[in-house]
């Protein structure tokens, strides 16, 4: 079974980032290399630029199955963003020991 | 090169009468100073334990640890639908009354009355002792006598308040004239919410001293924006918009944001492809007109007003219509526990919660670099290497914040005193 809806399905290979806390889906982040982080990002970042309308027209209130996962690969894009559009390197430059921590988050 | 006007006076500190001399940490860097400042200042003043949509009916519960008072407390939603807070503790033997697993940890949950793990002691919703096991071995025991010791509690806009002081200030009135100019905020609209929590090798003042200004911001970050506005921004430098003191109160309104920016090439990819970044959606909710103490320069660069209710308890209101709260809680001198709350309204559809999503994260990169740099603060301020720092006029509120402190220390100092020289 599809994890995404048919017109995404060139992120079925990248289904292991459709993580629904925001804890997980830094944790994958940080524990990948940069080329796992660049593939990853060159592959959904297109789709995400693409889909405004589709993401727009997806309500939250019933989401379906599809959207939700969709919607968890696409916050983690925007984590994975971070390493690749400013601090080439998967954590955040001298943050060494620090860690901030998600204790409430919406779901979704 | 000044972008912003300044007072009459030429500067901000000296507008607010502030000395202009290098300041000292001493205040930060020491265990008595920091158990003066839970007598003096945590057991006296107004603490923001949290808001009333976390107790949505009757039973409906939370504790919060308060190191810094040196006490757990429950606050409860009674059958009543009124809000009371007690001490975290059951009258029997004082075993915390409230906990599950790790006494340390907080919870949250909805009852219908507490029961004491220990021995089975049971009360109500308003704090009443209901049940003593095996009553009859006590001695003329008047459970009338023995109800949760309470604590004042106060709600100002939906936020939650809870003091120790036995005459307490009524809590409007303590948030005082800034307080007063954000009330009609709508709050309880944003109900979409993103709670965080770290554990800091800081002082606690060291961490809002790093909130209260934006000096250090185009340096710090520099490396969050693309580098063509990176460098423009570090040579603009930072001056806020207008800051403002009301007794221990203070407050920062800054310019900033991108909502929507002036060009695209200045953001990030995610950003541009989202239409959102560190200030959030550039195109926030409709919440109609602002309350009057928001953006009180009345200016069109407005983007961001930072309230510090004195001691621990920041708001930021920010243009796109959305805000956050910044709670600070001392565990030790050194030490404390960083908590923050990212509020939206409810987002409709898949991009409006991606777009939050954004905002969340940023903040939380920001925040990692603000946390690393305060636990090397702290350490070699406690070297006592060198002990007077020249502080900028875009740091006021910074001496503003340790002059309160001290000033609240040496009142609680010359009262005890002066009961002592009473011989009472």
């Amino acid at each position: 079974m599809a994890a995404f809806p048919t017109q995404f399905a060139a992120l079925e290979p990248y289904a292991d980032w459709a993580l629904p806390s925001e804890a997980d889906r830094y944790g994958k982040r940080i524990t990948s290399t940069m080329d796992e982080l660049q593939e990853f990002y060159d592959a959904a970042f297109p789709l995400l630029d693409s889909s405004t309308e589709y993401l727009q027209g997806a309500p939250i209130d019933g989401i379906s199955d599809e959207d939700r996962n969709l919607l968890w690969l696409f916050s983690s894009l925007i984590t994975v963003s971070f390493p690749i559009e400013c601090w080439r390197q998967p954590t955040v430059p001298d943050s060494g020991p620090a860690s901030i921590d998600v204790t409430v988050e919406p779901r979704p | 090169m000044a972008h912003f006007s300044k007072p009459a006076e030429g500067s901000w500190t000296e507008h607010f009468g502030l000395s202009t001399e290098p300041a000292n940490y001493a205040d930060s860097i020491s265990p008595e100073f920091y158990a003066l400042e839970q007598e003096a200042i945590f057991k006296k003043t107004w603490l923001n334990v949290g808001r009333v949509e976390q107790l949505p009916k009757a039973g409906s519960f939370f504790t919060k640890e308060l190191d810094a008072a040196k006490t757990s407390v429950l606050i409860v939603k009674n059958r009543d639908g009124e809000l009371r807070a007690f001490h975290n503790m059951c009258r029997h033997r004082g075993n915390k009354l409230v906990w599950n697993d790790f006494p340390k940890a907080e919870v949250d949950g909805t009852c219908r009355q507490f029961t004491c793990k220990y021995h089975g002691w049971r009360y109500d919703l308003d704090g009443k002792l209901t049940f003593v096991q095996q009553e009859g071995e006590f001695f003329d025991l008047d459970k009338e006598q023995f109800g949760l010791a309470p604590i004042s509690i106060d709600v100002w806009e939906g936020f939650i308040f809870v003091t120790f002081n036995p005459d307490p200030q009524p809590l409007r009135e303590y948030m005082g004239r800034m307080g007063a100019g954000v009330e009609g905020y709508p709050f309880e609209l944003m109900t979409q919410k993103h709670t965080y929590r770290a554990e800091i090798g800081s002082n606690w003042k060291l961490f809002i001293d790093a909130f209260m200004e934006f000096y250090h911001a185009p340096v710090l970050h520099n490396r969050q924006s693309v580098s063509e506005e990176s460098r423009k921004l570090a040579k603009y430098g930072y001056e806020a918009l207008s800051y403002d003191i009301d007794g221990p109160h203070a407050m920062v309104s800054s310019w900033g944001g991108m909502s929507p920016p002036a060009d695209l090439n200045m953001v990030k990819p995610i950003e541009r492809t989202l239409h959102s970044g560190l200030f959030g959606p550039w195109e926030g909710p409709d919440i109609g007109e602002l309350p009057p103490g928001v953006n009180p320069a009345k200016s069109p660069a407005w983007g961001i007003d930072s309230f510090l209710f004195f001691p621990n308890f920041m708001l930021l209101l920010w243009k796109p219509n959305w805000y956050l709260t910044y709670h600070y809680w001392p565990t030790s001198y050194h030490t404390h526990i960083f908590e923050t709350t990212l509020y939206f309204a409810p987002p409709k559809n898949a991009f409006e919660r991606l777009q939050q999503e954004l905002a969340v994260v940023t903040f939380k990169e920001y925040g990692l670099q603000d946390a690393n740099t305060l636990e090397a603060t702290q350490t070699m301020l406690e070297s006592g290497a060198v002990t007077e720092f020249p502080l900028c006029d875009q740091e006021v509120m910074l001496r503003h914040l340790h002059t309160v402190c001290r000033d609240y220390v040496e009142k609680h100092l010359s009262n005890a005193g002066a009961v002592a020289a009473k011989g009472v």
